[in-house]
């Protein structure tokens, strides 16, 4: 990274400062909210009525990581929206930066790095509440908090390619709606894609926030294959890959024309 | 004192067949112009001429579509980081960060030109002190009037200690008092040897603030000078300009609903560019009317002006036709005037 790149961090923490106070509660507040419905209210009736499902594990400690992924790809997501049509279309201050010495690439590197920061900053707290409510089954969990951060990254990049082409912010509900919801409820979070019709299963496969679960759960409950592993990692960073290309050229047509 | 050879100055910016196109239209259609270094220059034009597609090129935002441009001697496609290290930008609209204090607005921005946080802060203080707003320096932007965001984006371009400060519409929106503060700060900034390039489509800004300027129309430059150079070349000294009632205005042949191919009644023949449609064959009864009190009448839809050497007189001359105005005013020609000139409408519709 770029020293140029470091600049839109530090502008980014110089915002943040500003607003940080109300996004703390709510990455506390919404894991704790999640696993206390759903895993323990929701969880506790699948555990008496299937005991052993899934595989001898609570369906709270089953969730826990699924949800970790979920968040972050939320999180990630969220952050390439709204505030980066705002800095392009309204507030306009892209414009301002690249009247400095700063590229198109230096933005976005700076952009993908504040945004891993942030991811950073809400896995670290959702493994803290993880570990509050007792779904930990392994040390190596410690590293689904990496695992959560490129997962944020890979929708994070790809959002941000998504939101430079756009004019207004009427294409964000559906992509909300058409893409990260189903992604949320399909894609392993709340159930093993094994239960989904066989057509469909190729589908979950192919999008970013399986292999974010999968690659959570399987180090938060032990369970890890260093081949599945590799594989996981690979597709979300290839998604972060592409979606970073993608941005330069969306985000130059956007800004520099 | 060794003697040194002294050639013409090497211009700050020179353009060549400057051309921008987008897919629909021809923003910029092969101008030429130079800046020379210290020089207070400016684009005189209607929206849509052609002025902010320059000025961003010369800011090394917009890649140029065929020609030649040259900023500091630097090529901007080739060069863009080391000449924007360079530049002070104006935007047309503000892009601050609404929630951010003032200061920080500085200071942040600085640290983009790679200075130290203590240098940003020391030059933050000092240019709010300029722009007058030092009271403010802890306050967010969000409630800050207009004038004031104008004077912080001001003071935000300059805290790279730019050579060349360019201004895109500096003053649109302001009321008379801001603007008048904007422009004696800007002269300063001249005086210390700023270089400024400017764009406006307001006249009074480009007579207070411009040696030198582009009238431009239609992605094209056409005419070049001073104010003075271009108002004696284009204009006449003095200008009487004529309100009549809706009825005389029938009468005259001159009301709104009046082609406009035909309000021009010229007694002159200096050539101009753009003047072949104001070949004479104006309105008959124009001709009639004001024949030899003037060396040009032009009618628009609400007044009639006559271009004249001694508009006092002129105006006696009118009454003694028996012609009575609503309104008669006598005053100076103006840059307004070159514009109308030269391409047949007023610079703000």
């Amino acid at each position: 990274m770029t020293v140029a790149a470091l600049r839109v961090v530090e502008h980014n923490a110089t915002y943040y400062r500003r607003t940080w106070r109300g996004s703390v509660v709510l990455t506390f507040l919404s894991p704790v909210l999640f696993l206390a419905a759903m895993g323990l209210g929701l969880g506790g009736m699948i555990d008496r009525a299937a005991p052993g499902v899934l595989s001898g594990v609570s369906y709270a400690a089953f969730l826990a990581p699924g949800l970790l992924a979920a968040q972050a790809m939320n999180t990630g997501t969220f952050e390439s929206t709204y505030p980066i049509m705002s800095r392009i279309l309204w507030r306009r201050t892209y414009h301002a930066v690249l009247a400095t010495p700063l590229s198109v690439r230096d933005l976005l590197v700076g952009e993908l790095a504040w945004i891993s920061l942030r991811l950073l900053m809400m896995a670290a707290a959702f493994l803290a509440v993880m570990l509050l409510f007792g779904v930990v089954r392994s040390p190596l969990v410690v590293l689904a908090v990496p695992a959560a951060v490129l997962t944020g990254l890979a929708f994070a990049a790809c959002v941000t390619a998504f939101t430079a082409t756009q004019t207004n912010d009427s294409g964000f509900s559906s992509l909300f709606r058409f893409v990260i919801t189903p992604l949320f409820l399909f894609s392993g979070t709340f159930f093993p894609i094994e239960r989904l019709p066989e057509l469909l299963r190729p589908v979950a496969y192919l999008t970013p926030l399986y292999h974010g679960v999968s690659l959570t759960r399987g180090l938060s409950l032990g369970t890890l294959d260093p081949t599945g592993a590799a594989i996981d990692a690979a597709v979300l960073a290839a998604y972060a890959v592409g979606g970073a290309i993608a941005a330069r050229i969306t985000l130059g047509r956007a800004l520099v024309k | 004192m060794t003697s040194v050879p002294t050639g013409p100055i090497d211009p700050l910016i020179q353009a060549r067949g400057l051309t921008k196109r987008f897919p629909a239209i021809t923003a910029v259609d092969a101008i030429d112009f130079d800046v020379a270094p210290g020089e207070s220059f400016g684009f005189l034009g209607p929206n849509g001429a052609g002025k902010t597609s320059t000025m961003r090129m010369i800011g090394c935002v917009s890649p140029i579509t065929a020609g030649s441009l040259r900023v500091f001697g630097l090529d901007p496609t080739a060069d863009g980081p080391r000449i924007r290290a360079r530049l002070g930008v104006v935007p047309q609209s503000d892009t601050l960060d609404l929630e951010l204090t003032v200061r920080e607005n500085l200071v942040i921005y600085g640290r983009y030109f790679d200075l130290s946080r203590g240098e940003a802060g020391r030059r933050a203080g000092e240019l709010l002190e300029f722009v007058q707003l030092a009271e403010r320096s802890g306050d967010k932007v969000e409630p800050l009037s207009g004038g004031m965001r104008r004077r912080l984006t001001i003071a935000r371009a300059l805290i790279n200690e730019p050579d060349l400060l360019l201004l895109d519409e500096p003053t649109t929106g302001l009321d008379p008092q801001a603007r008048h503060l904007l422009w004696e700060r800007l002269y300063r900034l001249k005086q210390r040897g700023v270089t400024l390039v400017l764009t406006t489509h307001y006249m009074d800004e480009a007579e207070q603030l411009c040696d030198r300027l582009v009238i431009m129309d239609k992605a094209r430059i056409v005419a070049e000078g001073s104010p003075r150079e271009l108002i004696e070349r284009y204009a006449t000294r003095e200008v009487l300009e004529l309100r009549f009632s809706e009825a005389d205005r029938e009468a005259l042949g001159t009301g709104p609903g009046a082609d406009p191919a035909d309000r021009v009644a010229s007694g002159d023949d200096r050539a101009a560019p753009g003047e072949s449609r104001h070949d004479g064959r104006g309105d008959g009864r124009l001709d009639e009317r004001f024949a030899g009190l003037a060396e040009r009448v032009e009618a628009l839809p609400d007044r009639i002006l006559l271009y004249t050497a001694d508009g006092e007189a002129a105006a006696v001359a009118v009454h003694e036709r028996g012609l009575l105005p609503e309104s008669v005013l006598v005053r100076r020609s103006s840059l307004e005037d070159v514009f109308l000139r030269l391409t047949g409408r007023t610079l703000v519709d």
